[in-house]
């Protein structure tokens, strides 16, 4: 029996939305620009799926610009955000935690002459609002927060932030939404959001699907220059079928939750307290103020964290090291190393993460797996415990 | 028990000088509003002859506050409370409603107004000791009597103290139906759909008359009128949607007669097919999105001639706006950015190179009598379709599986 425990890094496409997909991409495969009856089809499914989108994330459809996918939407917010206002400003603030889609823009910024804060973050992974209070200036046109870390899970305080910037008008506020959305929610107007990002893939969507919401007013220079399509803000054929079927599986991921959230609260705790029975095991995710499917934890020393999970992949259980993104790097998890665990321990990181598929019955076999993958590892490598 | 807004009170626009009418007018913004609120089943709507409530019966109010927005007939409207006739209750009530605002740094005055005169207290007096309770048990609130934040408005009635802290202003206008009923000439462009609202404004009910020529216009030009008229449903209600083929009207037009008098005869059948179809339909005026001067069909001499077709009212809403004024219109009313889209109408496609701006009466009459047009625009008007469009309607859904 296959356990999977690595939602943050993709989820298993519904498949409902898998027919979707395929439904569309063999009947209604025209150009939604050209302009015969099934170019019509195609855009009207187009429209659609905006539609529908629009109306689930609670803004307006004009103000969904469809994208590849969550990399995408959060170079276009930032980069967009830093031609378009250069002159009004060339000051960015965004946290040292941030997914490599935003961190890297920035720092190509940095090369280009802006200048980015990287706020640090507390024990539990949080940066505080006070922060970015302290951090604004009259230069600041972008303000970058996640609201869901991917590495630890901690959600930061997007509304006590919002509130802040509510007083610096000037200030746009972006906040990445890849991993929070479905899981945690979030009220866009209250928390002043101007620009957020959401990837499909992570709610059981396929890949190839994103948006970026850019509020009404907002101007972005796009990136992606050519036949103008989405408003003329992203050119490019639009992947009519992956986008129906993002907007199938953000509906079947929100019903989950309505229904699902509580159990998945419990499940989560289980997991916690089950993972805080193995005392050589340091547990990185705070109880409180973390979302409700992402665990990470520290193995003890002297085990390499992708031999772990190579021996965890014989039993059919599959985790991460810190997130699949830089798993194929060897570095500390940078998450782990903001929030001030050590370098030993922010290099043994690894991360569990779940969907309202996941069910309590496989807490036990997973936890024995984990327990014996730590007791044959430490074998083989001898060394245990020498250091924290 | 937290205490929160219960009710919606509704101010109404002008209808209220309206005298003996007003119980039609009433009744029919009643019944407006009650389509419009459809979704929030268990809502209560209670009206009397100067005004009406929204009890909210545990309904979201946000949402029901945006869609009253778009209801004529509505002067403005008031998130309220309602409680007993009893001092306390007025002062733990009036507290309460503040408390549901962002108040803190704001001002503030009490003004009371008491219908009901068996209230033992004079509205001063209620002005006082509602202010003095609201100042004990706030915080970051001071008072204003002159220019105030926020207006906390008491009136004791009959059957109850009411409670309101702001005023939402309406669309105004009278309620959709109370003017009787008008046919709309809707070419998809920015005009069309913003004289369509400003007569629904006035309170006429509107059907909507579309020309499609195809293959010279797309399915996407049927389409963008479609999502128009499905916009504007969102003020009208329910609007029926006439599209008439009009592909052979307009070659016999084009074939028959001189290229520059091709054009004003074209504007004289769809007037004269509007005409049919609206007494077919039982309608008492003709609304076009017409304004002076902007186009070859648009001096007052093309009007003259145009017009020569019939005697019905030809309304006009916008024949003395700016263009800017028309496309901020369009853009506040959600049709403009359907209208811009790029797709041939049939105005577009058949226009001449150079068409009279100051047609001749005369000669026009002297060029149709050689064509026999009439069989052409009966049969134009007996093969129209029509389409019934439906705010609360979603999607004609092909796809709903895919979603």
């Amino acid at each position: 029996m296959m356990i999977y425990l690595d939602n943050s890094a993709t989820t298993k496409p519904f498949p409902e939305v898998v027919d979707a997909f395929a439904t569309v991409a063999s009947h209604y495969f025209a150009n939604p620009s050209s302009l015969h009856g099934l170019g019509m089809k195609a855009e009207r499914l187009l429209r659609q799926a905006r539609e529908q989108i629009a109306a689930m994330l609670d803004v307006k459809p004009s103000e969904i610009v469809f994208t590849s996918g969550g990399t995408e939407a959060n170079n276009f917010a930032i980069k967009g955000v830093a031609w378009q206002y250069r002159r009004r400003g060339r000051h960015i603030i965004t946290t040292e935690i941030e997914h490599p889609s935003v961190a890297e823009p920035c720092r190509q910024l940095e090369e280009l002459g802006f200048e980015v804060t990287y706020l640090p973050v507390g024990p539990d992974g949080r940066v505080s609002a006070e922060q970015v209070a302290r951090a604004l200036r009259d230069d600041t046109i972008l303000v970058s927060v996640m609201h869901v870390n991917n590495e630890v899970g901690a959600v930061q305080p997007i509304e006590e932030i919002g509130a802040v910037l509510a007083r610096h008008p000037k200030t746009l506020f972006h906040v990445d939404r890849v991993q929070g959305i479905g899981k945690v929610p979030l009220d866009v107007k209250r928390c002043g959001i101007d620009l957020f990002t959401v990837s499909a893939h992570k709610f059981h969507g396929l890949r190839g699907a994103g948006l970026l919401y850019v509020r009404d007013g907002v101007r972005l220079t796009p990136l992606i220059a050519g036949g103008g399509q989405e408003r003329q803000l992203r050119s490019g054929t639009e992947n009519v079928a992956a986008i129906v079927a993002m907007a199938k599986a953000l509906r079947l991921a929100l019903e989950r939750y309505e229904r699902d959230i509580g159990r998945l609260r419990e499940l989560k705790a289980e997991w916690l307290q089950a993972l805080a029975a193995i005392p050589s095991l340091s547990i990185n995710t705070a109880e409180r103020g973390s979302a409700p499917h992402i665990i990470n934890f520290s193995l003890p020393s002297g085990i390499k964290p992708e031999v772990f999970v190579h021996e965890l992949e014989k039993s059919e259980i599959y985790v991460s090291t810190t997130s699949a993104c830089s798993s194929k790097r060897r570095a500390p998890s940078k998450t782990l190393l903001a929030m001030g665990v050590g370098e030993g321990r922010a290099e043994r990181g690894i991360r569990i993460s779940l969907s309202f598929d996941n069910r309590r019955e496989e807490i036990k076999p997973a936890v024995a797996a984990i327990q014996q993958a730590i007791k044959t590892l430490s074998e083989v490598t001898g060394s245990h415990g020498d250091e924290v | 028990m937290e205490m929160k807004y219960d009710r919606i009170l509704i101010r109404y626009g002008e209808m209220t000088t309206k005298g003996k009418n007003r119980n039609l007018f009433v009744r029919r913004l009643r019944q407006n509003i009650a389509r419009k609120l459809r979704a929030f089943p268990r809502i209560d709507i209670e009206y009397m002859h100067d005004r009406m409530y929204i009890l909210l019966n545990g309904e979201p109010h946000e949402p029901i506050i945006a869609k009253l927005k778009t209801v004529f007939g509505i002067h403005s409207f008031s998130l309220a409370m309602k409680c007993e006739n009893e001092l306390e209750a007025v002062k733990e009530t009036a507290l309460a409603a503040i408390r549901q605002l962002p108040y803190r740094g704001k001002t503030f005055k009490v003004s009371a107004r008491r219908v009901n005169k068996q209230f033992p207290y004079r509205s001063e007096e209620l002005n006082h000791e509602v202010g003095a309770h609201i100042l004990r048990q706030t915080d970051g609130l001071t008072v204003n009597v002159r220019e105030p934040d926020i207006d906390v408005r008491i009136e004791v009635r009959q059957d109850g103290t009411y409670v309101t802290c702001h005023d939402i202003f309406g669309a105004g206008g009278l309620p959709v139906g109370t003017s009787g009923k008008a046919m709309l000439m809707l070419s998809g462009g920015i005009d069309s759909p913003v004289a369509g609202y400003l007569a629904m404004k006035r309170g006429l009910e509107i059907e909507a008359v579309h020309f499609f020529s195809p293959p010279f216009t797309s399915e996407r030009a049927k389409q963008k009128v479609i999502d128009l008229v499905k916009q504007l449903t969102v003020y009208g209600g329910r609007i029926k949607l006439h599209i008439v083929p009009f592909t052979e009207v307009q070659q016999a037009i084009y074939q028959g007669m001189p290229n520059e008098y091709s054009l004003i005869s074209t504007r004289r059948a769809m007037l004269k097919i509007t005409d049919a179809l609206r007494r077919r339909h039982r309608a008492l005026a003709i609304v076009t999105g017409e304004s002076l001067g902007q186009v070859a069909s648009q001096t007052l001499e093309s009007m003259y001639v145009i017009n020569d077709v019939t005697n019905t009212p030809v309304l006009r809403p916008l024949v003395s706006m700016d263009k800017m004024e028309i496309i901020e219109m369009a853009k506040q009313i959600g049709t403009h950015d359907i209208s811009i889209l790029p797709y041939e109408d049939c105005c577009t496609i058949f226009t001449p190179r150079a068409p009279k701006t100051k047609p001749k009466k005369k000669k026009v009459l002297h060029y149709e009598s050689q064509l026999d047009l009439a069989p052409l625009l009966e049969k134009a008007v007996n093969d129209t379709e029509t389409i019934v469009l439906d705010e609360q309607d979603g999607q004609v859904d092909e796809f709903a599986d895919l979603f």
